[in-house]
């Protein structure tokens, strides 16, 4: 599925703008979009010392993993469809390999492998440098125009950041 | 209950952990009832439309707060944050979206095993009986079934 379309670099750039840009989780974490093509992306995040779960080994705390692959299968199912729409993660099993190696950034595979008219539905893989020796892996489910049948564009996204830092400043 | 003498305090061992400081999760320990706390910051947002908290956050938060029971029965009072059990797996049902306020967190251990317990968790913001997310995941108790690569 989900061929009849190429991805572009603007494409790439505007999961990037949209996606991770405006999204303050992922920028918190330093995600990246590595590479994209229809249905499916790579996305990365860094090491941190502010991310580690296990003081004593150095290892990254596995909300890390869970973070990048909920994203990244976010940006794998905006890549399967025709036009951005909303969407929302209905649930995310992940599993756990092995744990993350100190100091490494993290890897992200996600592929989006169904669509159907309300339900998208991905897998993905966590890993380092080799995805067959994966840190962990997912499978997960998202409904589709989930909140709103507008897309989010950067300007709206944008504008909704300036709104919300107001309200944030009002309530203080 | 493991405690008999000495409750274990999971709000020191929470604050070892740096990334469950860096979220902004805190312990609400009262008596043997433990809640978790995470703390609103604009650094949790994944969609500022809504806004809505990020998937990953409450991903992170639901196995942190399965972590911390698990670690409230099972430490003794001593475990320091290196011997926490570990996830092997975590489904998360997602319920409802996370409003950018404080969310709290339970959890209750279904099953226990001599190497892995299996763990519901809940999350929920003003009303207990509408969560936002809801997970159950299996947990390696001993750190020293832990393969390779520690």
């Amino acid at each position: 599925m989900a061929s009849g379309f190429k991805i572009t670099p603007e494409h790439i750039a505007l999961m990037k703008d949209v996606l991770i840009e405006h999204v303050p989780h992922a920028k918190a974490l330093g995600m990246t979009v590595v590479n994209a093509a229809p249905g499916e992306a790579w996305l990365s995040v860094p090491y941190a010392e502010n991310l580690v779960g296990n003081p004593e080994t150095g290892v990254i705390h596995g909300g890390v993993i869970t973070s990048l692959l909920d994203n990244a299968c976010g940006i794998a199912v905006q890549l399967a469809l025709p036009e951005r729409m909303s969407i929302a993660t209905l649930d995310l099993r992940i599993d756990y390999m092995k744990p993350a190696t100190p100091k490494l950034e993290l890897m992200s595979h996600t592929h989006c492998y169904k669509v159907t008219s309300s339900i998208a539905f991905v897998r993905g893989t966590a890993y380092h440098s080799d995805e067959a020796d994966p840190i962990a892996t997912c499978v997960g489910t998202f409904m589709l125009s989930a909140n709103r049948s507008m897309p989010m564009t950067p300007e709206a996204a944008a504008e909704a950041m300036a709104l919300f830092a107001q309200k944030k400043g009002g309530a203080a | 209950m493991s405690a008999e003498t000495k409750m274990p305090d999971i709000e020191v061992l929470m604050q070892a952990i740096p990334y469950a400081r860096w979220l902004g999760i805190s312990i609400d320990q009262r008596g043997n009832e433990i809640t978790t706390v995470l703390h609103f910051s604009e650094k949790l947002i994944g969609n500022p439309v809504l806004p809505a908290l990020h998937g990953g956050v409450i991903g992170a938060f639901l196995e942190t707060t399965a972590i911390a029971q698990l670690a409230f029965e099972f430490s003794g009072g001593e475990a320091g944050a290196g011997g926490l059990p570990k996830p092997i797996g975590l489904t998360i049902d997602y319920l409802r979206s996370g409003k950018p306020v404080e969310t709290y967190g339970r959890a209750v251990i279904t099953k226990q095993g001599r190497r892995v317990a299996t763990v519901h968790a809940e999350a929920w913001q003003e009303d207990r009986a509408r969560p936002i997310a809801a997970a159950h995941g299996h947990f390696l108790l001993k750190a020293a079934d832990e393969p390779a690569d520690k």
